[in-house]
Formats: C-alpha cells, structure tokens, sequence
C-alpha cells in the first residue's frame, strides 16, 4: 500500500487515479500511523516553496517522512515535493528543506537564456544520469515527461538521475537510494508516467 | 527542447462532444470519455474540455465526466466553459482539470484572472479570446464569439496576462471552422505581445495547416483542433510524424 502525503497542498486527485490505475492500493493521508505501515510514500506538492514546507511542519509529518525514510522505506516527491526533500530552498528567501538528499531549490532564470519562457512548461525529453535508477526500469533515454515549474534542484550532484534540456541541463529527477523525487509529473506523463510510477511500487526498501 | 503540443478540444454539452461550424450548426460526435482515452493513447498532448451547457443539471453530468476522464487518462487537461467564479476554479480542479480556461467570465470580471492565478498559481490560469478582425482591428468577443465587446484583442491579452495568465487560447472567429488554416498573421501579433505560452486555435484543415503554423510562427507553443480529429480526417499520431519529419520537435 502506497501512502500519499496529505498536508493540505494541492490536489491529489489525478495522483491517487493514477495510482489506481497501475493496480496499487493508495491512501491519501495525513495520518501519522497510515505513513508508518505503508510501504513507500508519495510527496507531493505544487505552490510556493515556503508556503509547503510550513504547512508539512505544521503537521508534523516532516519528521514522520524522514524517520521512514532513514528507515529506509522508498519515498519519491513529485515536483514541489522533489524540491522539499533537498537541503534548502531559494524560492523567495532563503528556506530550510527536509535534507535527505543533496541540492539546493534555485531560480531556473539564473541558468536559462533569457529569451525562453518561464515556467518550464510542457513535455521534455529525459536524459538519463549514471548508472540506471529503478525508478527508471522501464524507461527509455528520450521519453517524455511533462514539466511545470519555475525552480529546479540545483547542486545535486550525483544524486542527479536524469536532466532535462532547457536551455540549460535541469535536473529532472534525484535519488539517493531509497529516497528519489521527480520534478515532472509522472502522474501526467501518460504512459511514460505510469511505468515510473509502478517501477516505484516495485522498488525494494532498504533498511 | 520542449516539444510542441498537439491539443484536440472537446466540446460537451449533456455528456457528449459537440463541435459547431463557425460555433453553429452543432452536431453529436462522440463519448468525451471514449474520445479522450483515444486521444491520450494516440499522442495528444493534452486535452481542452469546453463545459457548452447551459443549465445547472448538465452542469453536474459535465464534471461527472471530467472526473471519469480524470481517473481514466494521465496527461494534462485543460477546462473551459462556464467559469465565472473562483468557486468554478475549484470545483473542475477538484475533479481533476489542470488548468482552467477563462473567456467571457475574465471579461465581465477582469479581477477573475488575477485572484484565480493569487491562489492557484499563473501556469493553472488560461485566457482564452475569440478574436474577430471588425474594420481592420482585432476585435474580442464575448459570448461564444456572439458579441463585440469593442475591446482590442492584443491589449487585452497582454493586459490579461499582466494579471496573472499563464497561457493563451487565441481562437480566431474569422478561420474558425473554415479549415483554410489557422490565423497566422493574428498569432504573430498576439505571440510578439506576450511572453506566456500562446496555443493556436481555429482554421486547421489538414496535416499542412499545423506544419505551416509551426514553421511561419515558431513562437506558437501548440496547435488546437476539433472536428479534424474527431471525425478522423487527421490522425494525432500521422500529424507528429510529420510534423517531426519538417524539424519540429514533436513526443512521439
């Protein structure tokens, strides 16, 4: 059973559907005990940077994903949610993240050309980084991913598992071992999308 | 690179898909929900629903199955029709719309834009205009393209945009249904105005209208089309490839 985070940010509706649609039994909940006997979790997130972070704190699921995730459950954060697991954000002001993966949340204006447009908005080929993840077992270099945002994981270095090209190399998805976060929207990347998503649902934990 | 979209639009009134000719003359295409499974696993690269209902009723069976098109296809979608209030924002977001289109409602209420793109962010809000060229000048026009609200098009885009507009709907009410091609000389002044996606809506007839808008007006994002493709006269998957084949970079 996967459970989705549900701090009162977003709709999870096309995400739990598409959950559904792969066969996985999925709980959207911000039930502490729900996220401790789920098998992996799902960050999700859309919106501002510290407007997100405030609201999981306040609930104080921030220290349950953690603790699961040290534990070694799979946790993957989809979009703003990827950006959350990093150590800090610059998206208005300086901002603290939940750190399980390496990078920093930084503008994509200062590494674009100025005349493309801002968000990154649309389908984008993925380009994948290092030795295959899991979470791309089913994935081709090339496929298409569909992409909304206006800031990007910065500094991820090894972590990085994929980039986009957007006038600059944009990091795509991260991943350090059980802990991986996509900053496209799987669940509204059709086909391509999907089999992330059930490669995710067959990940192994690592404890 | 970002691809270039191809977006097939669906019109729905009393939970089927309509198209009209130069918005007359309706007829009965199809299942909204069988049409878009189609067109997702035929490479669409998002879906517009335009709600064409009129009364409270069939406004319930149209988020019924927008909803049921959610939970059954995963790429973006895109809702219009009938939004006048962040209410209408909310409720087609909740049953799974990505972003929402807005026309006469924005142009009643200009305010719309901006307090729906305050709370849900700019790339979740879509301007879309019918646009008509009355004495020369590019008119909008409101009401299912029935009424010039005298007010010129490229203005009020750029100034719809300034509020918060993530995206463009430019649908010209002079090719619209014509399928001579789309209004390319109205894209290029609307796409030179704003900075925002701009998708290109009305005239298409054949695969040489969409290759033709993408290689005279690069700075078009995506192109929008109904009947050519609910009747079958332009297959999706034929259009990419040669659109690809031209050097327009297509998700095949």
């Amino acid at each position: 059973m996967t459970a989705i985070v549900d701090y009162g940010v977003g709709n999870l509706f096309s995400l739990k559907s598409s959950m559904e649609a792969i066969g996985e039994e999925t709980v959207v909940t911000s039930d502490e005990n729900v996220l401790r006997t789920a098998e992996r979790i799902i960050l999700p997130g859309v919106g501002a940077f510290e407007d997100a972070i405030k609201k999981l704190k306040e609930t104080g699921l921030d220290k349950v994903v953690i603790e699961e995730a040290q534990k070694g459950k799979p946790l993957m954060g989809i979009c703003l949610g990827m950006q959350m697991l990093l150590e800090r954000s610059f998206e208005y002001g300086e901002h603290q993240g939940l750190g399980l993966i390496k990078g920093e949340v930084r503008f994509i204006g200062e590494v674009i050309p100025k005349d493309l447009k801002i968000p990154h908005i649309g389908w984008n080929g993925l380009h994948l980084k290092g030795e295959k993840h899991p979470i791309f077992k089913y994935i081709n270099e090339g496929d298409h991913v569909y992409f909304v945002h206006s800031y990007y994981g910065a500094k991820c270095s090894d972590c990085t598992i994929a980039t986009a090209e957007y006038g600059a190399e944009l990091t795509a998805a991260v991943a350090d071992n059980n802990v991986c976060g996509c900053q496209f929207h799987p669940e509204k990347s059709g086909d391509v999308g999907l089999r992330i998503l059930r490669a995710f649902c067959e990940m192994g934990g690592m404890a | 690179m970002i691809t270039k979209r191809i977006i097939p639009c669906l019109d729905v009134r009393a939970g089927r898909v309509v198209k009209g000719v130069n918005f007359q003359g309706i007829s009965d295409v199809s299942s909204p929900v069988e049409l878009a499974k189609y067109y997702s696993e035929n490479g669409a690269d998002e879906l517009v629903f335009y709600d064409i209902t009129a009364s409270f009723e069939e406004r319930a069976i149209f988020t019924d199955i927008l909803k049921e098109v959610a939970r059954t296809i995963f790429i973006p979608l895109t809702v219009g029709g009938g939004i006048n209030t962040l209410d209408d924002f909310d409720r087609v977001l909740k049953c799974g719309a990505d972003k929402v289109s807005v026309n006469s409602g924005a142009i009643r209420n200009p305010k719309l834009i901006y307090e729906a793109a305050k709370r849900y962010g700019d790339q979740c809000v879509v301007i879309s205009a019918d646009v008509k060229r009355v004495d020369g000048v590019f008119r909008v026009f409101s009401k299912g393209g029935r009424e010039n609200t005298g007010m010129e098009a490229v203005e009020w885009i750029k100034r719809c945009v300034d509020m918060g507009a993530g995206e463009v709907v430019l649908n010209s009410i002079d090719t619209d249904g014509v399928k001579k091609g789309f209004d390319l000389e109205m894209l290029d002044a609307v796409c030179n105005a704003v900075s925002v996606p701009v998708i290109a809506s009305g005239g298409a007839g054949g695969i040489e209208d969409f290759v033709k808008l993408f290689k005279t007006v690069p700075k078009v994002d995506a192109g929008l089309a109904a009947s050519i493709f609910h009747f079958g006269e332009v297959k999706i998957s034929d259009l990419k490839m040669e659109l690809k084949a031209n050097g327009i970079d297509m998700r095949i």
